[in-house]
């Protein structure tokens, strides 16, 4: 068994897949990360990552999966989810293994994995497209913050875009530390300082109306429960409690 | 001077704010929250798009919250024995302005708490005149403010010909509620109205939908109108008619009307009167659940609605759902071959949707499934495998009856069946 260490970039991921090819390695595991001594007595490969290595394995794929499949596997592995990246290389191999295009052979435990993480990431996806909550600020820019699972940022930016044209915005990531910011023309990444100031003071200066707003928003999420139906069970499982902390009906 | 201006706007937000509390309140008894089905992008710079269908939060009572559900006013003229509005019942009335509505909208949407708008109303002076104003305020969000969020207007019965057409230009769907199943049941329960006064709109809208899709397919150029395609509303168990006679109803508005969608309202008590259910009568949920899953049924598997109702079986089985009840029925049909068969009667096995039905259909190409695999592509086992063979050797009882399948199932599954039985839409 080797263990083979790369940086977290989707181009170290395919240079990985080179490498295993080239060595002939069979049974490997990968995770990312530096390099660290006290894994000195397993057999270990750090991986430097090689756009001309990475590229040859694309191309690859492409001849082997459809755009579709292409980028199924792209977000599966943006999504960042933990200790996952063992079963795309083997997603991969299984991929250039197979004489003919495999991606929809849901009775491979490696297909099904990967469509079950794309089901994910999607899923996250959706609910953040519900869930996040602008606050408008004193300079009519529309603040929000979030939390996800998983990294999906990236894949919310073209939703906003195209929905907020005419409005300043930003969905800031708070677990992975960087935004997206919206100036009326383009999606650009940013990186807030909290260090020295917390992030509820960064956003102190919310616009005259947005108070008024809220607590319009909160009293009609009162409004419309009708008691005689509750099913708290059902609430929560469409709305899990880690997303609370962001939802202005949940304040 | 300033602290007047305060008193003011403070006095302002609490008008404002009760006002959205009892015209919420009116207004929440109307199921339908859809979003879904516009296609309406935002091309002007405006605000906004109507594409997704996106439910932006969830009642306590589980259901999805995707538009600002309000009623205009719940002043009325007429007295319909299940509403809290009827004239005769002694409750505080308000009225929005049109301004008011205009800004809710805008600013709730700007939040990303809302899709859109779903705006209905009493009926204050006459149809028409309430009408005319449901439509000032989609046509002042569609052009003053450049919103292409989605928006619902509910047409009020009787509401002249000219003002249905104006409210398609602008809204994305637009819905007549029947209210109850049957003619019998509405002039029972809502003397002031009458189905005609709801059928000739929906003729209208449905006319008027297919003319203009035409005129679209044509010019690129022709509006809009009610892209979103038009809907309507039943209440449950508030009159006696059974299930047979709710599905054939909904089955011919399908079919006849080009509905987007029925929507079954379970009946909540909430007046006492002589002719409705006891208050404290409990909501049929499990039955409206039923309902919900019939008409899938019918919408997306390809059953025909005498194939889940029938004169011998007129109610819908509360304990089991109908595509189980269906195949209980028809044993003779079974087992398919999971490997064989075609989608369509895949789509008819109890603990297959439709999206696992799909995925068999194409990981089979690769190579026989096995109950493993099944099971891992997401199918209800414990369900499916009494109606399913598939690759495997081992040996399986074929020789249960109908009944005895049914106890099987639901001992193995009680705990399951009844919360999927709450859960509305959430299917097989
Ligand atoms: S017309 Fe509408 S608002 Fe008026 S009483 Fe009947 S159902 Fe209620």
């Amino acid at each position: 068994m080797t263990t083979l260490i790369y940086d977290g970039t989707f181009e170290g991921l395919l240079t990985a897949v080179f490498e295993i090819y080239e060595r002939k390695l069979s049974y490997v595991k990968i995770r990312k990360g530096e390099w660290l001594s006290t894994a000195l007595f397993e057999d270990v490969l750090q991986i430097y990552t090689d756009s001309n290595r990475a590229a040859r394995v694309l191309k690859g794929l492409q001849q082997k999966l459809s755009n579709e499949g292409m980028k199924r596997l792209y977000i599966a592995h943006l999504a960042d989810m933990d200790d996952e990246d063992s079963m795309l290389v083997g997603y991969i191999r299984y991929v250039f293994d197979s004489p003919h295009n495999v991606e929809e052979d849901y009775g491979n435990k490696y297909v099904l994995r990967l469509s079950e993480m794309v089901r994910m990431v999607r899923r996250e996806k959706h609910r953040m497209e519900a869930f996040i909550r602008f606050q408008e600020l004193a300079d009519t820019t529309f603040y929000s913050a979030i939390e996800p699972d998983f990294n999906v940022l990236p894949l919310l930016s073209r939703h906003f875009k195209d929905r907020y044209t005419d409005q300043k915005w930003i969905i800031y990531d708070l677990k992975r530390n960087y935004g997206l910011y919206y100036d009326l023309h383009d999606v650009q990444c940013i990186a807030l300082d909290f260090s020295t100031s917390s992030p509820s003071n960064v956003i102190s200066a919310f616009s005259e109306n947005e108070g008024l707003y809220q607590r319009l928003w909160q009293n009609y999420f009162k409004s419309v429960n009708i008691p005689a139906r509750k099913n708290t069970k059902l609430h929560m499982r469409h709305i899990p409690k880690r997303y609370w902390r962001h939802l202005t009906e949940k304040f | 001077m300033l602290k007047i201006l305060v008193f003011l706007i403070g006095m302002n937000a609490d008008r404002i704010t009760e006002k959205l509390n009892i015209l919420a309140d009116a207004a929440k008894y109307d199921v339908s929250c859809a979003s879904s089905g516009s296609k309406r992008k935002n091309e002007n710079k405006g605000l906004g798009n109507a594409s997704n269908g996106i439910c932006h939060t969830y009642t306590e009572d589980g259901r999805c919250v995707s538009l600002l559900k309000i009623l205009l006013t719940n002043h009325c003229i007429f007295d319909c024995a299940y509403c809290v509005s009827r004239k005769s019942n002694d409750i505080k009335r308000a009225a929005f302005t049109v301004q008011e509505v205009v800004d809710l909208t805008i600013n709730f949407y700007r939040r990303n708490y809302i899709e859109g708008l779903f705006l209905s109303s009493g009926i204050f002076y006459n149809a028409d005149y309430t009408m005319e104003r449901l439509v000032r305020i989609a046509k002042k969000l569609r052009t003053e403010h450049k919103f292409n969020g989605y928006i619902h207007l509910k047409s009020i019965p009787g509401a002249s010909d000219e003002l249905m057409r104006e409210a398609g230009l602008y809204a994305d769907r637009l819905s007549v509620n029947l209210e109850m199943p049957t003619e019998e049941g509405l002039k029972l329960l809502a003397p002031d109205k009458n189905r005609q006064d709801m059928i000739q709109p929906m003729n209208f809208l449905k006319k008027e939908i297919i003319q203009r899709t035409e005129e679209k397919a044509l010019f690129k150029k022709a509006p809009q109108f009610a892209p979103a395609g038009q809907s309507t509303q039943v209440i449950i168990g508030a009159t006696p008619e059974n299930d047979q006679q709710i599905l054939y109803t909904a089955n011919h508005f399908y079919k006849n009307f080009n509905l987007k969608r029925v929507y079954y309202s379970g009946y909540v008590p909430v007046l006492s009167d002589s002719r409705l259910p006891a208050l404290n009568t409990s909501v049929p949920m499990v039955r409206e659940n039923r309902l919900y899953q019939a008409d899938w049924l019918m919408r997306f598997y390809g059953f025909h609605v005498s194939e889940i109702v029938d004169q011998h079986n007129p109610h819908l089985d509360l304990d089991i759902d109908p595509k189980l009840g269906w195949a209980l029925r028809n044993l003779q049909a079974f087992p398919i071959d999971i490997n064989k068969a075609d989608l369509q009667l895949i789509l008819r096995v109890p603990g297959i949707g439709v999206q696992s039905a799909q995925k068999i259909v194409s990981a089979r190409m690769f190579g026989k499934l096995n109950w493993e695999q099944l099971k891992k592509i997401g199918i209800a086992v414990n369900r499916a495998k009494y109606f399913i063979t598939c690759n495997s050797n081992s040996f399986e009882r074929r020789d249960l009856t109908g009944t005895a399948i049914k106890q099987y199932i639901l001992s193995q599954s009680q705990s399951k069946y009844i919360k999927a039985a709450t859960t509305q839409l959430n299917l097989f």
